[in-house]
Parts: C-alpha cells; sequence; structure tokens
C-alpha cells in the first residue's frame, strides 16, 4: 500500500502529472486520423461504455477510500471546503462520460445510415405543463433534500475574524478560483486575472463563431467536430479542473506542491530560484550586465511574444494551416488563433517555469508589465 | 367686412391665463435646477458615504525605539501586525520592509529556519534583503524610510515608499547606518 501511494505522490508531482494528462490527452479525444486510429487500436474509446464508466467510477472510488484511510489526504479529503470539489470530479467525469457515449453512439448511427437519437419526429411533443415542469419539481425538491442535508451533515468553514497582518498559510481562494490562483503563480496578475478571464469568457462566446460545421449541430457527435472536441476539452479538463484539483488537494503551506499522501510540511524546502529571460540572455549566455535600456533588456522577450501570437499564425496560414486559413478568412482565422495562442500559452510558461526556472519573459518591474 | 380671425385656443383659454412661455420656460428651469439640485446632492451624499468618518488606522510615521533594540541579522516581526513593516537589520544598519507582497498584495510569513519571506497565496519568495528570487513576485519588497528621532529612537515613516527596481534603494533615508 505504502509503495502504491509513493507512486500516486511521484506521479501527481505537476511536471508528471501535467506531462501523462497532456500526452494521454490526444488519444482520449483523437483530433487526428492518426490519433484515431491509435485510439481504435488500444482500445480507448471503450472508455465512453457503460463497462468504462464502471471502472473509471471504481478507480476513482478506490483513490478517494485509500485516501480516506490516509492520515495527510484524510485531512485535506474532508475539509468542508473541499467536498465539494470531490463531488465535482465525480459529475465532471460523469457529464464527459455521457457527452462522449452519446456522441459515439450518434456517430454510429450515422456510419449505419440511420438519424441521430436526438432527432425527434417534429408531430411528436413533449408538452411543458404538464411534463417538464414535474420533472422540474421532482429536480428542485431532490436537490433541497441534499443540500439540507448536506448542511446539516457538514459544518459550514467558516474561519477566525480576518486579521491582515495574518494571512492564512496556504492561503487558497474559493474552489471554483483555484484554477485561476494556479495561474497567478506563473503570470502577473493582470495577465492570469484580467486578461485571462476575459479570454476565457469572450472565447466561449466566440465558439459558435469560430465553429461553422453545420453537421452535428443540435445532437451529439465527435466525428463531426474532433478538432473543437479536443481543444475545447483540453481548456476546461487540464488548463481549469485539474488546475483546481492541483490546487485543493496538491498545494500546501507556502504553496509548496505535495502529493496526497505527503505530510503538509511547513518547511518544506523547493529550490525554486527564477530567472528572467533578459537575464538568461544578457547574463548567461553573453556574460554582460543588463543593458541599462528596458527595450534593449527585453529585445529578445519582445521578439519571443510578438513572434509567437502574431508572426506564427502568419506562417501558419501561408505553410501548414493553409486549409484551415482558406477555408475561415483571415478574421475567424486570426481570432481563432489569438485566443488558442493565448489558451496554449498557459501549459507553455509552465513548462518554462518547471523545467528551466524561467520567471518573466518580458519582465518590466518599472512599468508593471511582466509576461 | 372681413372679420378679424382670432384663433380660438389662443385667447381666453384657460392653460393660457396662468402660464404663457415666459413663465412655462422659467418654471422648465426650475425644475431642471431642482431635480439637478436633488440629484446632485444625492450623489454627493453617496461618495461622502465612501470614505470613512474614523480612519482606525496606525499613524503612518511611528517611533520603534533604539537601534540596540534590534540584533544583527535578526528579522523584527513585532511591527507586523500592528504597521505591517519588517525592521531589519544587519552589519551596516537597520531598514524597514513593507509586509505586502509585490504580486498579489498578500501577507508573506518570515521563516527563520529558510530565512526567507514566503507568501503562502502563489509561493513568492523574498530574502532577508527584501529581493524576490521565487515565485511570480516581479520586483522586490519596497522599503520604507527611516531616521533618527532626536531622543535616539529609530522613526519609520511608511508615507515613503523606496523600490529597489527604480533605484531608490541608494536614496540615504531607506537604510539607516549605524
Amino acid at each position: 500500500m505504502n509503495y502504491i501511494k509513493n507512486l500516486i505522490d511521484f506521479l501527481s508531482a505537476p511536471t508528471i502529472s501535467f506531462t501523462l494528462l497532456t500526452v494521454a490527452f490526444p488519444f482520449i479525444f483523437p483530433p487526428t486520423d492518426w490519433f484515431e486510429k491509435k485510439n481504435k487500436q488500444w482500445g480507448i474509446y471503450k472508455l465512453w461504455t457503460n463497462k468504462g464508466a464502471f471502472w473509471i467510477f471504481i478507480s476513482v472510488t478506490f483513490f478517494f477510500v485509500i485516501g480516506y484511510f490516509d492520515p495527510y489526504f484524510n485531512l485535506t479529503m474532508t475539509k468542508p471546503d473541499n467536498i465539494p470539489i470531490i463531488l465535482m470530479i465525480y459529475s465532471m467525469i460523469f457529464v464527459i462520460w455521457l457527452g462522449m457515449k452519446k456522441a459515439y453512439n450518434n456517430d454510429a448511427r450515422l456510419d449505419r445510415g440511420e438519424k441521430p437519437e436526438e432527432w425527434n419526429d417534429p408531430d411528436d411533443k413533449v408538452l411543458v405543463w404538464p411534463d417538464l415542469v414535474y420533472i422540474e419539481l421532482i429536480a428542485l425538491i431532490l436537490f433541497m433534500v441534499f443540500l439540507i442535508v448536506w448542511s446539516i451533515l457538514i459544518g459550514a468553514p467558516l474561519e477566525e475574524p480576518a486579521n491582515p497582518a495574518a494571512t492564512p498559510n496556504p492561503s487558497k481562494a474559493p474552489w471554483y478560483f483555484l484554477g485561476l490562483q494556479e495561474m497567478l503563480v506563473y503570470f502577473d496578475p493582470w495577465i492570469a486575472g484580467i486578461i485571462f478571464p476575459i479570454f476565457i469568457i469572450v472565447g466561449m462566446m466566440a465558439i459558435p463563431y469560430m465553429d461553422i460545421n453545420k453537421k452535428g449541430d443540435g445532437y451529439y457527435s465527435f466525428k463531426e467536430r474532433r478538432v473543437g472536441y479536443f481543444i475545447f476539452m483540453y481548456g476546461w479538463v487540464v488548463l481549469w479542473v485539474f488546475l483546481i484539483v492541483i490546487g485543493t488537494f496538491f498545494r500546501g503551506p507556502n504553496w509548496n506542491f505535495f502529493g496526497p499522501f505527503e505530510w503538509w510540511d511547513p518547511h518544506k524546502v523547493e529550490p525554486l530560484t527564477n530567472i528572467n529571460l533578459s537575464e538568461y540572455v544578457w547574463v548567461k549566455l553573453l556574460n554582460k550586465g543588463l543593458p541599462s535600456s528596458i527595450f534593449a533588456r527585453e529585445a529578445v522577450g519582445f521578439a519571443a511574444v510578438i513572434g509567437y501570437l502574431f508572426i506564427m499564425p502568419l506562417l501558419l496560414a501561408k505553410t501548414k494551416l493553409k486549409n484551415l486559413f482558406e477555408h475561415y478568412g483571415p478574421v475567424r482565422y486570426s481570432t481563432l488563433m489569438l485566443f488558442g495562442l493565448t489558451m496554449f500559452a498557459l501549459p507553455i510558461k509552465m513548462y518554462l517555469r518547471w523545467l528551466f526556472n524561467l520567471k518573466y519573459i518580458i519582465a518590466i518591474p518599472e512599468w508593471f508589465f511582466n509576461i | 367686412m372681413s372679420e378679424k380671425v382670432i384663433p380660438k385656443a389662443s385667447i381666453n383659454s384657460d392653460s393660457g391665463k396662468g402660464l404663457n412661455r415666459k413663465g412655462f420656460i422659467g418654471w422648465l428651469s426650475l425644475g431642471w435646477l431642482a431635480f439637478a439640485g436633488a440629484t446632485g446632492g444625492f450623489f454627493t451624499s453617496m461618495i461622502r458615504f465612501m470614505f470613512p468618518n474614523v480612519l482606525f488606522e496606525p499613524p503612518q510615521s511611528f517611533k520603534i525605539g533604539y537601534p540596540d533594540d534590534f540584533a544583527i541579522g535578526k528579522v523584527d516581526t513585532r511591527f507586523k501586525k500592528k504597521y505591517a513593516v519588517w525592521v531589519v537589520r544587519n552589519d551596516e544598519g537597520i531598514y524597514a520592509l513593507s509586509t505586502v507582497c509585490t504580486h498579489l498584495g498578500c501577507t508573506p510569513n518570515w521563516l527563520e529556519v529558510e530565512q526567507k519571506y514566503k507568501c503562502p497565496c502563489h509561493g513568492s519568495g523574498f530574502r532577508k534583503t527584501g529581493v524576490h528570487f521565487e515565485g511570480p513576485a516581479p520586483r522586490p519588497l519596497e522599503r520604507h524610510s527611516v531616521s533618527l528621532a532626536s531622543d535616539g529612537q529609530i522613526i519609520v515613516d511608511k508615507t515613503k515608499r523606496f523600490k529597489w527596481e527604480k533605484g531608490e534603494w541608494e536614496i540615504e533615508e531607506s537604510f539607516l547606518k549605524i
């Protein structure tokens, strides 16, 4: 058992767990033919059958059961604050499973030349009253019972009165903001706290205008929009939900990283001396001091950011993504690229921090401008 | 023969009696003035409401004791709770660091064993001097003005801040030589 716990602790280190998830992701939600082939070959699509659901449920529950009897993980798990996260993990997996099951089912039906499951005969109507309203009433009552039982069984996570001199250690945002807090570890507040949330909301509003495939409208289908599925699922599951899970279970005192079965040692020391890109270039590479002019100092960083966000999409439009560019047109293409590249900037920055201790690509503390 | 054509509406009608054109404009402006006054007053009182009558804030400039009260090489955390400053003495003198993290404004903790200030919110770490070295904080902690009063005590003035990235730590007031 200890062996399993140590293994899980080791695997859950952000470098490893994040990499595993990222590598596994295109096989689970295959965006291209090659991944699709591997997905079929290794039988990953079986996850979306009833049997698959059973095994996912068993393995997640197994993890939480071990966790419940572990003295350290028990402390994190049973905190009243964290119980919604456990419920969230289950409900999230269920929702993904249900959507994928329906999508695969419809894909198979369409292959056989049938209509999708959601297709309804226009004459076959369901009435709002009483059919729908009754269902809603029952759902309402059940949910209220659930909330009342929850509030009786588990006390509210109230803390002592606020004191500006004493910040709780670790200091955690409400669970739904833990993804934001995790992003703030890698970015300046104006990016992780303002630009990214705006981009997430505007980007999601833009999805219907980006994905113009008429097929798959109104019914679940994976085949018709597998690239869209992949991008959205990666952004949602890995870059949002997984970050919430990290923030809930894996972040301990001093915002250090801890495995689930590790003791939250307040004196855990992780050597993390971070260096800006300008220091890498001027001090380490060229063996000079930092230039006094801000623009000269940060030129490489500016070049990297502008190259990534603006020049790379231009080059891609001419070469690898030529078809996409022609199909989408310049406005839609550049919007897609702006939002997509901003999204993938998060994992890129995380890896740069983990692998090279890179603090900021552009670092101008004089102007509060750091990227 | 020809009679004067008199428009019915304008003569001896009731509405014309109490209120002519001039009077109407007068009343209108008065009404608008009253409306503007009432709205303005309302918003003024709303804005006034935003500013508290009493500020429960410790004085921004305060005495912290004599230089000998501070051991060399130690970070003094006694003033953190009330004044939000750390007072540090090194071989050459004394400086006062603000306890506000330069990333997002949480209050870091001084860890004596690790000899660093560590923020519990996003993991920023600062050395004893206040210089940032880990986590997302983009710049060092700010220093406050320290000087000697006539009675020999140290005065910390929090209204004056010295930022490293602007080269202000070179300013004499940011560091008390002893």
